[in-house]
């Protein structure tokens, strides 16, 4: 069991919570975790990008090597292109389609879903969208990670049981909406990874 | 025991916590703020009443814990890298006295400038103080130096240095625990003349200083951190300093290294063991984060050991941060790299968050200028430096804590007019007050602009020591009432601003702006807070 990901973002957009999820999921099971995260200035507006590791094996670096990451999920699609160069041979690259347009020379959208689609594996999913579609619109972050779900090395039962952890404290109606996301985004990605 | 997930800098405050400590003295600064606001929020910690209070700046917080330190209890002082020069002569000096109650120094660097004005390395200053270094290469190393970290200090009677840099600092993993130790008793130094360093005194204690670096070499020596391990492969020689060594292991899986290598995580450099892998093997590569600390030393100035490799011989770029491909190629390993970045793909800069006030005392400082002239205007580091960036470009110079009114000074006294300084509330009480007395001291026509969002924003949102107390502070200070002049930051006040800020850059002496107005980001916060605790008390 091992699986490389680069989460990313832009600073504000909670990738810190996609990352915490998968964490739990994985110290509960007791495996080794790193994850390595962006605080200070860039948080600010800017992008952010999360190194997250798990394996059966002792991890060694912080950081993922260039061209190693097996997966990058991105809650934005401009930010899901920034990280490419991590990305494996034939890694999956999983990307949220709203854009979060806070510069004055964001490119055009659909210039960015063209790229995106050059990719031999990839997923694009508007989650923002589907949160909504299950009556949890703060939820499209849990979206993201469902869609990732078939692409972590890791059961998805085990995620269910992280999102009841971490959001335990906050009452069963929360826990609720949260996994209700991760279903949602699984199911689209298990549809559209096949086309 | 069950293993916690923590940041390097909360296995760091757990380490601290555990190892028996009675008092944590910091002021934030990225990558160091975590460690503080851990210890504030731990159960232990709490129950204990250890002192977690923030400090105003690292120079009060050092001596405030080498203040616990002399009352024989266990403190450490945590900071960024460029807090230990406002720190400096507390810290030097704090070598000389020694300590009684173990104390660390816990510095974190920040190779890259991920969010600093430089990347010096700390190392260098531990060297210079002649203290020991403690520099852990993963997480829990960096629990179990901090830990173990207090007795090294009580065992020789230096405070210890710890260092950490940034990755390994935001990065978590999962951490073993040890027992937790009680508190030191109250107890006061054998010597009552310990810490007085007057020349007689100093001259005694600075010898007894230099008496035991024979002794810290050897306890470096003998450091079950600082590993050699045998290779077969001796054409390279590999040193690895704290978390250099991950990287290197992530390029030899299953730590299937054929080289020798020496981890090192103690300080002062371990003589012997460096002298067998150099006179074992035919190349020297030197991996370290930061500045090239062991290697300028292996070298030497003639250089006579010319095997050295590493940042100095351009194998390792001489600047940034170190990472595992980095490592590969110096290593003669290929990185593959199967996907590019498309061209569309555009920077993505911080900025202010809408709503921020700092915006709203741009656009009006910014409208006045345009009377006054162009390039008059000193800040300093926060949120606010962001004002530099477009669409404000409003700003010009950011250099170090404080620096905006003292430069203001310097420029006016160069017959700049008007010398307009723009600081933040927790900076200006963090360093800005000796500043504006030496304007008040000499009436030097200066405008200072302190944006007061009544937090200390950029690291997070810690309380800031300015919060209610700023027009008490510049009055005291000698700024006459009448020029300080208080502004509520909004669109809808901004010609109101505007007429304020044109008659102060008018004024021909001190004068005091506080625009005043909540940090969006805290307010947001504490709306939810409340919100959280109104649906819990319903429920
Ligand atoms: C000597 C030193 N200590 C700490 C820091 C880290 N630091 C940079 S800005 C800042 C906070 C500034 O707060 P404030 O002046 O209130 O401005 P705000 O960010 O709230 O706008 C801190 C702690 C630093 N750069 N230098």
């Amino acid at each position: 069991m091992k699986s490389d990901i680069i989460l990313s973002g832009v600073g504000g957009q909670g990738i810190v919570s996609i990352a915490a999820t998968i964490s739990m999921a994985a110290l509960e099971n007791n495996l080794f975790i790193k994850q390595s995260e962006v605080h200070g200035m860039s948080q600010r507006g800017g992008a952010v990008q999360s190194h997250l590791r798990i394996s059966q094996e002792e991890i060694s670096s912080d950081l993922i090597p260039l061209g190693k990451a097996d997966l990058i999920i991105s809650v934005e699609p401009m930010e899901s292109l920034r990280y490419l160069p991590w990305l494996s041979e034939n890694g999956w690259l999983v990307t949220n389609t709203t854009p979060f347009i806070n510069i004055p020379d964001y490119p055009d959208l659909k210039e960015i879903l063209g790229e995106i689609e050059k990719l031999p594996h990839h997923i694009a999913i508007n989650a923002d969208e589907i949160a909504r579609q299950v009556k949890s619109p703060r939820s499209s972050n849990m979206v993201m990670l469902g869609a990732a779900s078939p692409f972590l090395d890791l059961p998805y039962g085990f995620l269910e049981s992280g999102i009841k952890k971490i959001f335990g404290k906050k009452g069963e109606k929360v826990v609720q909406l949260n996994i209700d996301a991760l279903k949602a985004g699984r199911e689209f990605a298990i549809e559209h990874k096949k086309s | 025991m069950e293993k916690l997930l923590l940041l390097g800098a909360e296995a760091i405050a757990q380490g601290a916590i555990d190892g028996g400590m009675s008092g944590i003295y910091a002021y934030p600064g990225t990558p160091s703020t975590e460690i503080t606001e851990y210890v504030q929020n731990n159960k232990t910690a709490i129950e204990r009443n250890i002192h977690r209070q923030w400090s105003a700046n690292e120079k009060t917080a050092m001596e405030a814990a080498l203040g616990m330190s002399y009352a024989g209890k266990r403190a450490m002082v945590c900071m960024k890298h460029v807090g230990l020069n406002v720190a400096a002569d507390a810290f030097i000096n704090s070598a000389i006295t020694g300590v009684n109650g173990g104390l660390i120094v816990t510095v974190a660097d920040d190779p890259s400038m991920h969010s600093s004005q430089n990347e010096q390395d700390s190392r260098f200053f531990g060297k210079f103080a002649m203290i020991p270094i403690l520099e852990p290469s993963n997480q829990q190393e960096a629990y179990d130096l901090a830990y173990e970290g207090f007795d090294l200090s009580e065992k020789y009677k230096v405070p210890v240095l710890l260092r950490i840099t940034t990755r390994l600092s935001h990065s978590r993993a999962g951490i073993e625990r040890q027992p937790l130790k009680s508190e030191n008793k109250i107890s006061y130094p054998e010597d009552p003349i310990q810490f007085v360093l007057l020349p007689s005194n100093a001259r005694k204690r600075y010898k007894g200083l230099l008496a035991i670096q024979s002794l810290l070499e050897q306890a470096s020596e003998n450091s079950d951190y600082n590993t050699y391990y045998p290779g077969r492969d001796k054409s390279l020689g590999i040193i690895a300093c704290g978390i250099a060594h991950n990287y290197l292991l992530e390029n030899f899986p299953g730590r299937n290294c054929p080289h020798p290598v020496l981890q090192i995580a103690q300080y002062p450099i371990p003589y012997s063991k460096i002298e067998k892998i150099v006179n074992e093997c035919e190349r020297i590569l030197v991996l370290e984060d930061g500045y090239p600390f062991v290697e300028e030393q292996l070298r030497g100035f003639l250089e006579i050991n010319s095997k050295i490799i590493g940042r100095l011989n351009g194998i390792i770029p001489r600047d940034g941060e170190l990472n595992p491909d980095i490592v590969a190629r110096a290593l003669g390993k290929e990185v593959k790299i199967y996907h590019s970045v498309p061209e569309i793909v555009k920077n993505r800069p911080p900025e202010l968050c809408s709503g921020c006030s700092h915006r709203d005392i741009y656009n009006a400082l910014n409208e006045t200028m345009l009377e006054f002239g162009k390039q008059k205007v000193f800040s300093d580091i926060g949120c606010y430096t962001l004002g530099a960036l477009p669409p404000w470009n409003a700003i010009n110079s950011c250099v170090d804590m404080g620096a905006s009114i003292t430069m203001a000074k310097g420029a006016a006294d160069a017959g700049i007019r008007p010398s307009v300084a723009v600081i933040g509330d927790s900076t200006f009480t963090h360093s800005g007050m000796t500043a504006l007395l030496d304007c008040v001291y000499e009436n030097t026509p200066v405008t200072v602009i302190i944006s007061d969002n009544s937090t200390t924003a950029m690291t997070g949102g810690q309380a800031s020591h300015a919060t209610g107390r700023l027009e008490e502070i510049c009055i005291g200070l000698g700024v006459k009432p009448e020029h300080v002049r208080v502004l509520t930051p909004l669109p809808k006040y901004h010609d109101e601003m505007v007429k304020v800020l044109r008659e102060e850059l008018n004024y021909e002496g001190v004068s005091v702006i506080i625009p005043r107005r909540e940090c969006i980001q805290t307010a947001t916060k504490t709306k939810k807070e409340i919100k959280v605790k109104n649906v819990e008390v319903q429920s």
